[in-house]
């Protein structure tokens, strides 16, 4: 990945906000989904897609391309969205979420849908399938990496804890895998803390052997910095525990964790719309 | 009489027959097919001499992987290789894998159609004085359950060395059911072993028997199929023609076949070491109601969970051994 020059930043942070966009429309079409997990991780989901990977939208099949693992399947309408502006199918086939016949399945199916590396949606088992995948790497002398996205609700999973215990003790041998955690601090039920408290991370990660970087994921910069710092680490994984704001970018979703799992209605999404256009109010949008 | 043309030992009804159990032919049979193709990897949790994956470990270490007691990460890592180019098989006991990693296994292996082949040592009753907890008698019907999985049950130590190359060749999702305790080894090299086929391993004297024709057909699977073929024998002593068929593929069940056969003789009994519910009979039964009603009876886990043990003693116990396989015939052959 080349360096991070100032139009091509702007260039990240405007297709962010178009994600996000796509996202509002796409799950107020469905009448379903989550919103506020997709809109806190559009920043870091464009980052990877339109800066970091090493991928071909035209060939998604390439051996040698890097792998995304999205572990937390639910928040799904980001990486629909991410893939679809990045080429790898039909922009018009985002409005097909969780409709009949659909291969925007509610949570990702591998087979259906290219650009997907794994089914999920049941939680806590994406950071062991992102190990097989850098395993075959290292087997296949290959130099692709392995990115893992990951919930901050789902380190509840005993599975979870399993995967980091493995990938601590193969050390090097897994320095092709980096996990980005969405450190939202909500879940269905409540704020994490209350329901089941995961802190502290950076010290549980530590102990289990792995490279800690944390970050505000809503800055484009400091995220492609921190990827850059886990190439540099030869001895053991990373993981960039990503600080976000759940429902990013409309503010009577961030930080609320009702929206967690429902999506907007046709007039919440306009409200949306609008403010995303118009940045919060600080710019005047043409679709005033 | 045996089925000449299976070929099976000389020695099936002897004493002195080999004894080994079939987890031995997981373990061969992983070996040869670690050298036939170098994608072949092997998952283990904690359990590398007892589920044979000692031998591969050795050989192959850079393609072994010991995860530790953790039969869910054993699922997952093994659905990343999986879809990454790799053959992985995963070893555990069948109480822990496929059941607690269910569904790891429904959805990041079957669903996911990753090339995971997962291995379920020590199932079945015969497992002995471990005990209930650790005698797997639903990972047939967990496992026959998933699209996309395909289920074989070998019936000895050499079937379940071809079981396992065959699950090595086909692509896609393979349950492969293995047991702890030594048994005959009463197949040879040369009895075929054809994924989704049955195998006629016994059938009528022509010669001997009144009718030609069966009066009733066992189909078994696993260990149960050598005891089913001394129950025919006592039969046939008794002038009653029977055919054993083994049915070591219970899915993709071999529809034709044993609709063919149930069709000749019209009363058929299934053998397992599982219960009775959602496996080998389960699949029978819902091929049979669907397409031949006929009378059957099952011969398994009758809805109970096992205890500790001689597993010779277990079978008796829980009613799968060769005098009750031999008073199930006599009851269908009633119930035409």
């Amino acid at each position: 990945m080349a360096d991070l020059h100032e139009n091509k930043l702007k260039f990240l942070e405007e297709m962010a906000n178009k994600i996000r966009q796509d996202i509002i429309e796409m799950l107020v079409e469905a009448k379903s989904g989550h919103s506020a997990g997709p809109l806190g991780m559009a920043d870091i989901f464009t980052a990877l897609y339109f800066h970091i990977l090493n991928h071909n939208p035209k060939n998604p099949s390439w051996p040698e391309r890097d792998r995304v693992v999205l572990s937390n399947g639910h928040i799904c309408p980001v990486l629909y969205a991410t893939l679809a502006n990045a080429g790898y199918f039909p922009m018009e086939e985002l409005f097909t979420l969780r409709k009949l016949d659909s291969r925007l399945q509610g949570h990702p199916h591998r087979n259906s849908l290219p650009g997907i590396e794994t089914t999920s949606g049941p939680l806590g088992s994406g950071i062991s399938q992102a190990i097989g995948m850098a395993l075959a790497a290292r087997l296949d002398k290959k130099k692709n990496r392995v990115y893992c996205l990951t919930s901050d609700g789902e380190h509840q999973e005993g599975n979870t804890w399993e995967a980091i215990m493995f990938a601590g003790k193969q050390k090097s041998k897994l320095n092709n895998l980096t996990v980005i955690m969405d450190r939202n601090n909500i879940q269905i039920d409540g704020f994490t803390e209350e329901v089941m408290p995961l802190e502290p991370l950076r010290e549980k990660y530590e102990a289990f052997n792995w490279h800690v970087i944390e970050v505000n994921g809503h800055d484009i910069l400091e995220f492609v910095s921190a990827v850059n710092e886990a190439k540099a680490i030869y001895e053991r994984p990373t993981i960039i525990i990503a600080h976000t704001i759940p429902g990013k970018g409309v503010s009577f979703m961030e930080n609320d964790y009702m929206w967690h799992g429902k999506p907007p209605t046709k007039e919440e999404a306009k409200i949306a719309l609008s403010e995303l256009r118009t940045l919060g109010g600080r710019i005047k949008s043409e679709h005033e | 009489m045996l089925n000449s043309r299976v070929k099976l030992s000389l020695k099936t009804f002897d004493k002195d027959i080999e004894q080994k159990p079939t987890r031995d032919g997981y373990g061969d049979g992983l070996v040869i097919a670690g050298e036939q193709d170098p994608n072949v990897v092997v998952l283990c949790a904690d359990l590398t001499e007892s589920t044979r994956s000692e031998a591969f470990s050795k050989k192959f270490p850079e393609r072994f992987f010991e995860v530790g007691v953790a039969e869910q990460n054993l699922a997952t890592i093994a659905s990343g290789l999986g879809v990454s180019g790799k053959i992985p098989f995963i070893s555990s006991y069948a109480t822990f894998s496929p059941g607690r990693n269910w569904e790891q296994i429904r959805t990041t292996i079957s669903y996911n159609d990753a090339n995971v082949k997962i291995a379920g040592a020590h199932a079945g009753i015969s497992v002995g004085p471990d005990g209930a907890t650790h005698q797997a008698i639903e990972d047939i019907a967990t496992m026959r359950v998933m699209a996309n999985m395909k289920v074989f049950v070998p019936c000895d130590a050499n079937e379940a060395r071809k079981a396992t190359l065959a699950a090595a060749k086909i692509w896609g999702p393979v349950y492969l059911r293995f047991g702890r305790e030594k048994m005959p080894v009463f197949t040879t090299e040369e009895t075929p072993f054809r994924p989704g086929k049955v195998e006629i391993f016994w059938e009528p004297n022509p010669k001997k028997d009144k009718a030609k024709k069966p009066e009733a057909v066992i189909i078994g699977c696993g260990s149960l199929v050598h005891y089913a073929l001394l129950a025919a024998k006592e039969l046939d002593a008794e002038g009653i023609g029977v055919c054993v068929v083994n049915c070591h593929t219970i899915k993709p069940l071999d529809e034709k076949k044993i609709l063919e056969l149930v069709g000749e003789c019209g009363a058929v009994v299934t053998v397992e070491e599982h219960q009775v519910m959602g496996g080998l009979g389960g699949a029978v039964a819902e091929l049979l109601g669907k397409n031949l009603p006929t009378p059957i009876e099952f011969i398994g886990m009758q809805n109970i969970f096992g205890e500790s043990g001689p597993p010779k003693d277990l079978i008796e116990k829980y009613g799968m051994g060769v005098k009750d396989i031999k008073e199930a015939v006599k009851k269908v052959i009633k119930r035409k």
